[in-house]
């Protein structure tokens, strides 16, 4: 056989490519692709997982949420405060348990049905209501974490609903009952997880079938498909092939209408690709800007913004582990021997803070005086000495291949961490594990960890959602059991009068640093990037940044 | 011939037995598991034992690979444990674009590489011959990601000639049709999508291509030069053919073989490749998707993605064979 000359081979392509050209329909409408000055495109680290927030507990499935969906209530623009969403205004009944929200009038959701006091109630009661697959807790998270359990409990495990009922008093007043006072109302109700959902697409897209079976989870159409809120941009495409989710604006929207006329999210995991990304005009802005970065970005006239620290990194001890741990002294040595103030001067991006509680200063029930633990090695040596402990080895966990929030630098905060322990006579064995599953795996069961880092970005503005997510009831993590502290968070967590339990919670962080299972290291502002000519955005503690004051300039 | 190519399929069923248990075992040993990497830093171990019973996992390994079976047997192959999607749907949606990018930097190895090679060994120890072996051997030794980040430093950030990320251009708004996202532009006459496409394939499959283009140039070449020693070759000269003539039917056929060889093993490694040329480049490919799936411990697309790499891996061998007794006539499979 002759080999096929070139010229033939070419000549073939070029009629099979004759062949297939307009063997399919194109669907496009000659209107996308408009100008670029009203699209912009985003860069974020991760696909979103699915389109309806009830079933979220992913960053980015949020981030599409909040610019899809309205809350009754929402935070602040640029802050934590509860503010008036779908909801104008919101009063406790005197016993603090009912919640009466009075409701904006003339919304739409964007299937052109109207919002009102009986779509409130057909959302809380689909939650609540929730069965089968739907009270898994990957399924339906933020629910379970507020409001603890459902209607009726398929699992043993799951504690007693905090929700009770939804009553709707006329077409703009809805009560809300719930089982007993929570701090976390009404601030949690501002999570996307309570997005309010047209219930004609919820019923006309089987939302609540969360169907398949037990290892087979399979999400019905309306939470990949059709998400129908009422927010500034409406949902147009999701398109895996390309990693990008369009949204487009919501012309009937009932406040001021969004700039962009498309919003695109556009998947780019790795990092430093996503600041080339920026730079090559790919996109215009992107989010979990490395700490190395935001300076030179900014010096190259890219809007970078700072939010707020809402987190906080903590180097956890575990007292089950090395039987010294359980000894205060052991736990005050090696709170002693930190040198946190260099760590966040040479490690963290600017602005971040030496933390002296398990929570950052802007929630209510920071306490400034507190026992504070400043760097004194030699005070450290002196306790190590005292109780017994001064050839102390322990194991310390570290997580590799991850950024957070919270912790942009892993290998550098432990490299500098273990450093100060080993000044003190602490011999440092390093345990390096891959962050998901191995890292998260060994620190938070079992007790064969000694000590580690790890964080928390706060979900909402309440002190319970950050110590008490920590500290209220036994955790492997920690390896405690003190009944003393978890009765303390149970009776703040009950107090109806919001300046007493503010008071409340101030002595909680008094306490835990009294107590020390651990040792708060920092807070640190992420940052958040626009192209050169993007301005209008506001960076937001709680990454709830809204899209729709974007604009070009 | 026939029976040659029935006999390797079959050869396949037992091998994807052996493969998927011994796979099964080996994941759910690893530490951690799906849950854990759904949960992240929030889960309890309340929650993590009550996904682990929701997924099954909390079951005899027998059990659950006998449910396994079951499923493969309908070619079901579940759902992601991380996206909530059928693995099946996953796997149209991001093959297609590792396809795209491996034929490209394919066609570019072996485009390249070949008459690159011929060349240098034709014009042995001048400079085109040491520039070209000194060049292979950089494209060797520089990594994937590399060689990644500099191509987009030069080309996107500081020229803008080619976009630096995805497969294309959004603001398009393009029909998809099969995920080939060229050939979905040619099927829907939306030339400029198509073009994109193309566009945005050019430094990914050239960071794809480097190892493989390297080594084709190295084979070629050690296998020409041996070639033209023979004595046919100076007997084909002696008869006065053209240089032509000489060169096509008499050195470069007989030097494909092991080229053609090492073509085939390039294939399988091409796919390590695309897992990093996909990650730095942002290219919605099935590498990138698998590489995650092993930090999520996304059983089912593991065992997905495993078991269609292996049928590729024969299928590619057998073209392999097959292509022998095309190129070497006294090859002959029986």
């Amino acid at each position: 056989m002759r080999a096929p000359r070139p010229k033939v081979a070419i000549a073939a392509v070029a009629v099979a490519a004759l062949a297939v050209a307009g063997c399919a329909e194109s669907n496009r409408d000659d209107k996308s692709g408009g100008s670029k000055k009203d699209t912009l495109v985003f860069g974020v680290a991760g696909d979103p997982k699915v389109l309806d927030p009830s079933f979220a507990s992913d960053g980015e499935s949020l981030r599409v949420a909040r610019q899809v969906f309205e809350t009754l209530v929402r935070p602040e623009e640029g802050g934590t405060k509860v503010t008036p969403g779908l909801a104008e205004s919101w009063t406790p009944d005197a016993a603090g348990t009912t919640w009466t929200f009075k409701l904006r009038s003339g919304v739409k959701f964007h299937d052109g049905t109207d919002f009102n006091a009986e779509a409130v109630c057909v959302n809380f009661n689909r939650w609540y209501n929730a069965k089968g697959l739907m009270q898994s807790p990957d399924v339906t998270a933020y629910w379970q974490d507020v409001m603890g359990g459902f209607a009726n409990n398929e699992n043993a495990d799951l504690p007693p609903s905090l929700f009770k009922s939804c009553t709707a008093k006329d077409a703009t007043t809805v009560d809300l009952a719930f089982s007993r006072v929570s701090s976390k109302i009404p601030a949690a109700l501002m999570l996307p997880s309570f997005s309010i959902h047209s219930p004609k697409a919820l019923q006309e897209f089987d939302a609540s079938n969360v169907a398949g079976t037990a290892e087979d989870i399979k999400y019905p159409a309306y939470a990949t498909e059709h998400p129908t809120g009422t927010g500034p941009f409406k949902f147009k495409a999701w398109d895996v092939a390309n990693k990008t989710l369009t949204l487009e604006r919501n012309e009937d929207y009932s406040g001021p209408k969004a700039k962009l006329k498309t919003l695109i999210f556009k998947t780019i995991s790795d990092e430093n690709a996503r600041k080339q990304a920026l730079r090559s005009g790919d996109i215009q802005g992107y989010d979990l800007v490395g700490p190395a970065d935001v300076e030179p970005l900014k010096a190259e006239g890219f809007n970078m913004l700072t939010r707020p620290a809402f987190n906080v990194l903590y180097l956890a001890i575990n007292q089950k582990g090395n039987p010294k741990l359980a000894d205060i002294r052991v736990r005050q040595a090696i709170a002693y021997a930190l040198n946190r103030q260099q760590l966040v001067t040479s490690k963290l991006p600017p602005g971040a803070k030496v933390a002296d509680n398990f929570m950052p200063d802007t929630v209510e029930g920071w306490n400034g005086d507190v026992t504070k633990y400043t760097y004194d090695p030699a005070k450290a040596k002196a306790l190590l000495a005292e109780a017994g402990a001064s050839n102390l080895t322990l194991k310390f966990h570290y997580p590799t291949e991850v950024t957070r929030p919270y912790m942009p630098n892993p290998k550098d905060i432990f490299e500098l961490l273990s450093a100060d322990l080993k000044a003190v006579g602490i011999t440092v064995e390093a345990i390096p594990l891959k962050w998901s599953p191995d890292y998260l795996n060994a620190t938070t069961s079992g007790s064969k960890h000694d000590i580690h880092f790890l964080g928390w970005t706060g979900d909402y503005g309440d002190a319970y959602n950050f110590i008490g997510t920590f500290f209220d009831r036994p955790k492997d993590e920690w390896g405690f059991n003190n009944k003393a502290l978890f009765d303390q968070f149970k009776d703040a967590d009950t107090t109806a009068d919001i300046a007493a339990r503010t008071e409340k919670y101030k002595a909680l962080n008094k306490s835990v640093m009294d107590f020390l299972p651990g040792v708060p290291i920092s807070h640190s502002p992420p940052a958040i990037v626009f192209g050169k000519d993007v301005t209008g955005v506001k960076a937001s503690p709680l990454t709830d940044e809204r899209f729709s004051t974007a604009e070009f300039k | 011939m026939f029976r040659f190519i029935v006999r390797r399929l079959l050869q396949l069923i037992p091998t994807l037995f052996g493969l998927s248990l011994l796979l099964f075992i080996w994941l759910r040993r690893l530490p951690g598991g799906p849950e854990t990497a759904i949960l992240g830093e929030r889960g309890t171990p309340e929650m993590r034992a009550a996904i682990r019973h929701n997924m099954g996992l909390d079951e005899p390994i027998l059990v659950q690979y006998g449910r396994f079976v079951r499923r493969m047997i309908k070619l079901d192959l579940g759902t992601s444990t991380s996206t909530k999607r059928a693995v099946t749907t996953e796997f149209i949606e991001r093959f297609p674009g590792t396809v795209e990018l491996t034929i490209t930097a394919m066609i570019i190895a072996i485009g390249v590489g070949i008459p690159l090679g011929y060349l240098a060994a034709r014009r042995r120890g001048r400079f085109l011959d040491h520039a070209s072996v000194g060049g292979s051997l950089i494209g060797i030794c520089i990594p994937v990601f590399f060689l990644g980040y500099v191509l987009k430093a030069i080309f996107s950030e500081n020229l803008h000639w080619f976009p630096s990320s995805g497969r294309q251009d959004p603001t398009l708004g393009a029909t998809r049709v099969t995920n080939f996202f060229v050939l979905d532009g040619l099927m829907t006459r939306e030339w400029d999508a198509a073009a994109d496409a193309l566009w945005h394939l050019v430094l990914p499959s050239i960071a794809l291509a480097s190892i493989p283009l390297a080594i084709i140039v190295r084979i070629t070449r050690a296998s020409v030069l041996e070639v033209l020693n023979e004595d046919f070759v100076r007997t084909a000269e002696a008869k006065g053919l053209t240089e032509q003539t000489v060169r096509r039917r008499h050195v470069l056929r007989n030097a494909m073989l092991p080229v053609a060889t090492s073509i085939g093993l390039l294939a399988g490694g091409l796919l390590s490749g695309a897992v990093l040329t996909e990650t730095v480049f942002a290219f919605s490919g099935i590498g990138a998707f698998v590489a995650e799936a092993i930090g999520q411990r996304d059983y089912p697309v593991l065992m997905g993605f495993i078991l269609i790499i292996a049928v590729v891996y024969v299928l590619v061998n057998l073209l392999v064979d097959l292509s022998y007794s095309f190129i070497d006539p006294r090859v002959r499979v029986r």
